[in-house]
């Protein structure tokens, strides 16, 4: 019986033939990622080691990453206290994989993983942010784990309990509309899943449409994959996972690729026909109630935002821009703007899209997570309302639980910031 | 035999930012997350701190409890207070993360109850005793009975470090 990917990833993970749906494996991990939480993974860490007789140390330092973004520059003295004690556990460990707030190398750690060529097809790759499922648009079996997971996996070098997911097949064909993108077909599939629909299983995604996405926007879908309860997406690795890790990482030496079984058996097959899609609006509470933006046109906006690990990356800048160049964000709304990572900042700033941003109005701030998840910058007031290019749209997400985010692409974002209201960008004055 | 009463009910997919809101993250350690348990639901959480409500309840939650971001303080903050967790299901952190820490947790796919029943939860099953009637409940895969059964992940990653796992 031939094999999913995930399936094939996790048996050359632990040596053996073949892995069963269902069976119990404890695989090496390739890469062990953390954010501000890094804290709270010492904390236990040196918790497992009380009593032990040994000293408290990593099982290798070169898995190990921690990028500086949830809350950058720091909000608090309690979370400045945190990053402290962070930077001073990577310098007593010899963690290289280390990204501080700094202007040049800083970034969101999903932005800052694939930039950097820390992932590799076929890794197994743990994070303690629910959102590493991103990493899987390269090909790596990258899924979220709570921090006291974490401390055990720098203690073993492997990750305990890990069952062999069943999988999901997503085939999506045909070209993309004019102002559809990536982030509009995974709301698509997470509205037809619901949120709980890939709950211990993994999409793997397929068809023309993705074997065309830029790796940019196959980030995007695996990022947002964990909204229907998946616990990785996964891009099978091609040419374009190549392509992006050799010039656009600047990964050198050898990848080893391989893809699913022919004959694998799936759980689901779920297909799309990509030529039939419009934009598509997560309305609130949940990131599965989605509609077509036709259905939720004139929405007043208070604030708008355009960012985050989802989708803010250089295309999605560009789409804005191109949008908003020499036009004015309507008054009464503002609009924030957090590019994925300083490298892309920087590659924005070249090609003018952040002066032409900021110059329509857009508040361009430091990378990071800035108001995705409510406890950095761009706060809602009571009763307000966002449009935003996050991934979640929770009650009290954007850090007020009488405010209402609606999630969407960065093409309806902008588009919406012109008029101050949910605008179909196919409609928008040209 | 142990009892609990239901000091809360909610419907699905309650996620980790209504369990323990994000602008409170900055908050990591167990001995303090309590503190911001439920803290957009005003009344509950001052019932919690308070110890109105008191400890070693169970939350009756529908489909997807715990889902979204992996932080852990919305486990932590439940355990604070001892609560038991009777949801129809449970998403895959929240029930990894709960396991590790040791936070009661009972997947009972049919579960039936109202705020201030009494429920008995032993060997397979949930009674609820003010409605009389009894749902049965998931076991819980063998590998991860063995964690619990150490006293959460430390303790178990402890002995597979010492080699001292049977």
């Amino acid at each position: 019986m031939g094999m999913t990917y995930v399936q094939k990833l996790l048996a050359k993970a632990v040596g053996r033939p073949g892995a069963a749906v269902g069976e119990v494996l404890e695989p090496k991990v390739n890469l062990a990622m953390s954010h501000e939480n890094g804290a709270l993974v010492i904390s236990q860490f040196e918790e497992i080691y009380k009593g032990t007789g040994r000293e408290a140390k990593v099982w290798n330092p070169d898995n190990i990453a921690i990028i500086f973004d949830h809350r950058v520059p720091a909000e608090s003295s309690k979370t400045a206290t945190n990053q402290k004690k962070t930077r001073e556990f990577v310098a007593k460990q010899g963690i290289k994989k280390f990204h501080d707030i700094r202007g040049d190398v800083g970034g969101i750690c999903h932005q800052i993983l694939p930039e950097n060529g820390y992932v590799r097809p076929g890794y197994v790759l743990v994070g303690t942010d629910s959102h590493t499922t991103t990493h899987g648009a390269l090909g790596a079996f990258a899924f979220g784990v709570g921090a006291t997971e974490m401390a055990s996996v720098w203690t073993l070098g492997r990750i305990l309990n890990v069952e062999v997911p069943a999988t999901i097949k997503v085939v999506v064909n045909g070209k993309l509309p004019k102002y559809v993108y990536a982030k509009d077909l995974v709301l698509h599939v997470i509205g037809r899943l619901s949120a709980q629909g890939a709950n211990y299983k993994v999409l793997e995604f397929h068809g023309s449409t993705i074997r065309n996405m830029p790796t940019s926007g196959r980030l995007t879908l695996c990022n947002m994959s964990v909204e229907a309860g998946a616990t990785s997406g996964l891009v099978p690795p091609d040419k374009e996972t190549l392509r992006y890790l050799r010039e656009e990482a600047g990964v050198k030496g050898k990848i080893e690729t391989f893809g699913p079984d022919a004959d694998a058996v799936y759980d689901q097959v779920l297909e799309i026909d990509a030529t039939k899609l419009v934009p598509q609006i997560a309305c609130p509470h949940t990131v599965d109630n989605v509609k077509p933006v036709t259905a939720v046109k004139g929405v007043k906006l208070n604030q708008i935002v355009i960012g985050s690990c989802t989708n803010g990356r250089l295309d999605d800048l560009a789409v804005a821009a191109k949008i908003l160049k020499g036009r004015r964000v309507v008054d009464g709304t503002r609009m924030l703007v957090f590019p994925a990572s300083w490298r892309i900042y920087h590659k924005a700033a070249d090609l003018g899209y952040i002066q032409a941003l900021s110059r329509a109005g857009a508040v361009v701030c430091n990378p990071g997570c800035g108001p995705c998840l409510g406890i950095h910058q761009g706060a809602l007031g009571d009763n307000e309302v966002a449009l935003a290019t996050t991934n979640r749209n929770f009650k009290g997400r954007m850090g007020n639980p009488k405010a209402e985010v609606y999630l969407c692409s960065p093409a309806v974002a902008a588009a919406s910031a012109l008029t101050g209201v949910i605008t179909d960008p196919r409609e928008a004055k040209k | 035999m142990k009892t609990a009463k239901v000091v809360l009910k909610v419907a699905d997919d309650v996620s980790t930012d209504i369990i323990y809101p994000g602008r409170f993250m900055a908050t990591v350690l167990p001995a303090e997350t309590p503190l911001f348990a439920f803290a957009d639901s005003p009344d509950f959480n001052r019932r919690l701190k308070s110890g109105e409500i008191a400890k070693g309840g169970a939350i009756v939650a529908g489909k997807n409890f715990g889902c979204g971001s992996s932080r852990e303080q919305a486990v932590s903050c439940l355990k604070g207070y001892d609560l038991a967790i009777v949801a129809r299901n449970i998403s895959r952190i929240f029930l990894q993360s709960a396991i590790n820490l040791g936070l009661n947790i009972v997947i009972c796919p049919g579960i039936e109850a109202s705020e201030g029943d009494e429920l008995q939860i032993e060997g397979g099953k949930v009674l609820n005793r003010t409605t009389g009637k009894t749902f049965a409940t998931d076991p819980l895969p063998k590998a991860r009975q063995a964690i619990i059964d150490a006293g959460g992940l430390i303790p178990y990653t402890r002995k597979v470090l010492m080699g001292t796992r049977s």
